[in-house]
């Protein structure tokens, strides 16, 4: 007697979700279960045409706006290609007055300041993502992953503003003698303690990101099947040994696609950053040390970038950029994706 | 049969209680810097905050006195101009993505309004000032909006082509079955029911660029006097955050942490609302 509603439910749903599921070319084909004639009025027909129009011209200018932004990047910085040539991208000269760039400190300061973050964050974040999903009290889990929301939601230029006024100063008289007493022969914690530089940088970007790996990171531990658990679980494993050998291993994959976005974020970021990392673009071994990103150095210079040459070799910048975020990004969504498109919640794409 | 704990080794217990107490104190410092940023923000903040503050415009750098009148009633029409730009670009699309684009199309389209998600705001700034800026030859309220309208619109899609695949496709058909034109279906059914979804899309994409500097530094540029025209530059409370914190002053800085406090405010404002519509359901009557 319990079969026969449950069989049939199925096979309602079955019917009902089936224009979703088959994504074919005419996708609109199987919504017309009504014959055309009886819809009656031509014009319905006409309507339907143009607003099927009006939103592909919506979704053609998502398209367009990505293509206008490579076009307008590539055809403003041909001058500096042209003049610089791929050395562009391994010099170390920053020269306004004689009109020679080369995008090498920058590029260092960019990825050097964003894998720090990463070092700090990855570990912190999957550290939080387990606990909102595997340890906290349900009580604490709505307030905990509503305080990680608002983090994200706090605007760059106020980090940036902390990030002066408070951390670097802290960072200047509590961390950085320690670091620098204790780990100083590493080479990494040496010269000056002004507080602000690639070190400042790193925190502040490890403190922005940290919202966004945690939540991937969560999505992605949620999605691992409730019987791999169990099934450590029942072999004896403490919960530590099941979250390492059934939630962790299984996600390993998804937290790497997660911090590949978190990297993705913190290429770019441009406001907090030029307001801590003390902006002089040099290669210096040491954290303490002043860095300058792509970002940061677009940020500052290009309002007075007077000649057609200096212009250009911003954009240029600005190009190499787009085009790192691009490829880290599509690869951390392939990553996220692989993971999670087993999710039943999530049954688009 | 279930195995007592304490049969367990003593150095599997140690290293369970090790692992679980640092995944519990990672989640601890995780939400320290906010609570830092906050009580920084309003202590620093409240001191300035007074009346004159929200209808004076600046006085000259260091001065006493002044406010962000401007920079505020800036923010905001950039914010409505840009609204005017992403919202129907990014319903638009959204719809789209849901109602047409299940198949390799829609995929491409998927897959660039991600793209442009990721791509760095400053480099949106950049291609704003390439569009307008350069063509206007003068810095405009205008491109600053054009930047952060670009920003609005995969956010907008992405959560409305979410919401919409959320509404039951038994609606759809009943709307069809009835003889009601697709068009008809999608505006007055389908958006109508996702339409607190769709809200609350509009303003997660708010509070994503109500604070955003970069791409306007060099579209709308900055404005220390009033200025409500399109065709001109104008202040914008963030930036308005940044110029101040950069200066050498004492009083400029005490400005900069209220004006974060205003900003703050807003958009914290913002969030909360978006949570509380998300929590009373995306979909009305959905089940």
């Amino acid at each position: 007697m319990h079969t026969v509603p449950e069989h049939r439910h199925a096979q309602k749903r079955q019917v009902s979700e089936r224009p979703v599921a088959s994504g074919s070319a005419s996708g609109d084909a199987e919504l017309e279960i009504v014959p055309k004639s009886r819809l009656g009025a031509r014009e319905s027909v006409v309507a339907d045409g143009i607003f099927r129009g009006i939103v592909v011209l919506c979704a053609l200018a998502v398209l367009a706006i990505v293509g206008l932004i490579v076009f307008e990047l590539v055809r403003e910085s041909k001058l500096a290609m042209g003049k610089f040539g791929f050395s562009f991208l391994i010099k170390q000269i920053w020269d306004p007055v004689a009109e020679d760039f080369g995008a090498l400190p920058f590029i260092y300061g960019t990825v050097v300041s964003s894998l720090l973050a990463l070092v700090i964050a990855v570990p912190l974040s999957v550290g939080t993502a387990l606990f909102l999903t595997e340890l906290c009290p349900r009580a604490v889990r709505a307030v905990l992953s509503l305080l990680v929301e608002l983090l994200a939601a706090i605007p760059s230029v106020i980090y940036g503003l902390w990030g002066i006024f408070v951390l670097s100063p802290f960072l200047r008289l509590h961390i950085q003698p320690f670091l620098g007493k204790y780990f100083g022969w590493t080479g990494l914690f040496t010269g000056p303690k002004y507080g602000w530089g690639m070190l400042a940088a790193g925190v502040i970007l490890a403190i922005m990101i940290l919202p966004i790996i945690a939540s991937i990171t969560r999505e992605v531990i949620t999605a691992v099947p409730r019987v791999q658990r169990e099934a450590a679980l029942a072999l004896g494993a403490t919960k530590w040994e099941m979250l390492r050998m059934s939630v962790l291993r299984n996600a390993r994959p998804g937290i790497f696609g997660a911090t590949i976005l978190g990297l993705g974020r913190a290429l770019g970021e441009t406001m907090a950053v030029t307001m801590v990392i003390g902006n002089r673009p040099e290669i210096v071994k040491s954290l303490f040390a002043p860095g300058h990103t792509l970002a940061s150095v677009i940020a500052n210079e290009f309002a007075e970038a007077t000649s057609a040459a200096y212009f250009s070799a911003l954009v240029e910048m600005g190009l190499v950029l787009f085009v790192v975020t691009l490829i880290v990004n599509a690869l951390a969504s392939l990553l996220v994706w692989s993971i999670t498109r087993g999710m039943p919640a999530r049954t688009l794409a | 049969m279930p195995r007592p704990l304490h049969t367990i080794s003593l150095r599997r217990r140690l290293s369970n209680w090790t692992a679980l107490g640092l995944i519990t104190l990672a989640a601890i410092v995780v939400t320290l810097p906010l609570f830092l940023i906050f009580a920084t923000v309003v202590y620093r903040g409240i001191g300035q905050l007074s009346w004159a503050f929200l209808t004076q415009i600046p006085r000259g750098p260091g001065e006493e006195g002044g406010g962000m009148a401007n920079a505020i009633v800036g923010s905001i029409m950039l914010l409505g101009f840009a609204s005017v730009i992403g919202v129907p670009l990014g319903i638009g699309a959204g719809v789209f993505l849901a109602e047409y684009g299940r198949n390799k199309w829609g995929n491409i389209v998927r897959f660039t309004a991600d793209v442009l998600n990721g791509v760095p705001s400053i480099v949106i700034g950049l291609t704003a000032y390439a569009l307008v800026v350069v063509v206007q030859r003068h810095f405009s309220m205008l491109a600053g909006s054009v930047a952060l309208g670009i920003m609005m619109i995969p956010t907008i899609s992405r959560t409305t082509e979410e919401v919409l695949l959320l509404v039951p496709q038994s609606i759809r058909e009943a709307a069809l079955g009835l003889g009601i034109p697709k068009w008809r279906t999608i505006l007055s059914v389908v958006l109508r029911t996702a339409s607190a979804g769709i809200v609350t899309s509009i303003m997660l994409a708010f509070a994503r660029i109500a604070g955003e500097t970069a791409p306007l530094m060099f579209t709308a540029f900055g404005n220390q006097y009033w200025s409500l025209s399109l065709n001109q530059p104008t202040g914008a409370l963030p930036l308005q955050i940044f110029s101040y914190a950069v200066m050498p002053y004492d009083q400029a800085h005490a400005q900069a942490w209220t004006g974060a406090l205003v900003l703050i405010t807003i958009i914290m404002f913002t969030v909360i609302l978006f949570r509380f519509i998300a929590s009373r359901g995306a979909i009305k009557g959905a089940s």
